[in-house]
């Protein structure tokens, strides 16, 4: 309970954040790309974590399955070997797919020149 | 993201071309043809041409050093792909092993210091996917004609309707996958080397990365074949 009246608080604090933060002409747009940016930031961050998750299990019944496979049968274990690095790939190849939904996300935003001409970085 | 700093262009400034560390920077046709990936490539290309120069300049029954090397490797590459393909498979073999030893120096290229992997940019691995997939449409098209249509129909013919639009929904995740599986992986590392370097640089924390990075740039390029293989063979085996 206490734990959700707190990240209750935090995202309200936040809120409250971009508009205090934008006082001047357009500053509506400008809290809405803010808030925007804020928004797919928290996805980002959240994405990556559940798809890496995921990706650990998925992985780590690969390598118990083979791992049982090669203590059966030592002499297999080239093909053991072989066949558990390319599931491996695939399973991770899923995880690097969220990857680069956070990248595009953080990186490739269509508010990221907005927020740089906020913080100063460019011209916005 | 910084941006790093890369010999060719460096060279390329110093001989007046105008070059730009990114796409989003270029707006000439010039930018866009010096740019980072299109000149690493052309790098890259250099160096398997040469290698396969010295590697074949005089070819005996008996080979030695360079020649038994190249020998053992594309050998072991070929018998794979018949494994996987079938014997009438044999002739894409040059695509497979080309597009394997790109990937494979290309992925390497981008562990040394000043030089910028092609594959970490999603156009290379863009037109390595659509090469592939496309090679495997011009194949079936080849093998079976107008009966290929009959891969895409499932093995009932009134679960057509179902089955043929996620089998073409497939078919364009084939080229999404191929391409974002290579392209993640490779820019993915180097964007864990650059931050490591980044907040721990002097104490050499981006070495366990680079041990790695020199693992994946293996698999993947070696994933990126398989699965080239596997395509070619769905598309030359009957469909059932």
């Amino acid at each position: 309970m206490t734990k959700k009246v707190g990240l209750l608080t935090t995202l309200f604090l936040l809120g409250l954040a971009t508009v205090a933060l934008a006082q001047d002409a357009g500053a509506a747009e400008k809290v809405e790309g803010l808030r925007f940016f804020m928004y797919s930031a928290i996805a980002a961050g959240f994405g990556i974590a559940i798809a890496a998750f995921g990706c650990g299990i998925g992985q780590g019944i690969a390598v118990k399955s083979s791992v049982e496979g090669i203590a059966r049968n030592p002499e297999a274990s080239g093909k053991v070997t072989v066949t558990m690095l390319i599931g491996l790939a695939m399973i991770e190849s899923l995880c690097i797919y969220a990857l680069v939904v956070a990248l595009i996300l953080i990186y490739a935003n269509p508010v990221s020149s907005l927020i740089q001409g906020f913080v100063g970085l460019a011209a916005h | 993201m910084e941006h790093p700093i890369l010999f060719l262009n460096l060279l390329f400034e110093k001989l007046g071309l105008p070059v730009v560390a990114s796409a989003s920077e270029a707006h000439s046709f010039w930018q866009y043809l010096l740019l980072p990936h299109v000149t690493y490539t052309w790098v890259i290309m250099i160096l398997l041409f040469v290698l396969g120069a010295m590697a074949s300049k005089r070819l005996e029954m008996v080979p030695r050093g360079g020649q038994n090397f190249f020998e053992t490797v594309l050998v072991g590459i070929e018998n794979f792909m018949i494994d996987v393909t079938g014997e009438e498979g044999r002739f894409a073999f040059p695509v497979i092993a080309t597009l394997g030893f790109f990937i494979l120096f290309s992925n390497y290229m981008g562990m040394v210091p000043g030089f910028f992997a092609p594959t970490a940019s999603i156009n290379t691995t863009l037109a390595c996917a659509l090469i592939v997939v496309v090679y495997t449409h011009v194949i079936g098209i080849r093998f079976h004609g107008v009966k290929y249509i009959k891969h895409f129909m499932g093995p009932i013919w009134w679960l057509t309707p179902l089955i043929m639009p996620i089998e073409l929904i497939g078919h364009f995740a084939r080229v999404l996958s191929l391409s974002i599986r290579l392209f993640g992986n490779i820019m993915g590392e180097e964007l864990v080397l650059a931050i490591l370097f980044f907040l721990a640089g002097l104490y050499l924390a981006p070495l366990p990365m680079m041990f790695l990075g020199l693992f994946t740039g293996f698999i993947q390029a070696f994933i990126f074949c398989l699965l080239s293989m596997m395509y070619f063979a769905g598309a030359i085996e009957e469909a059932h």
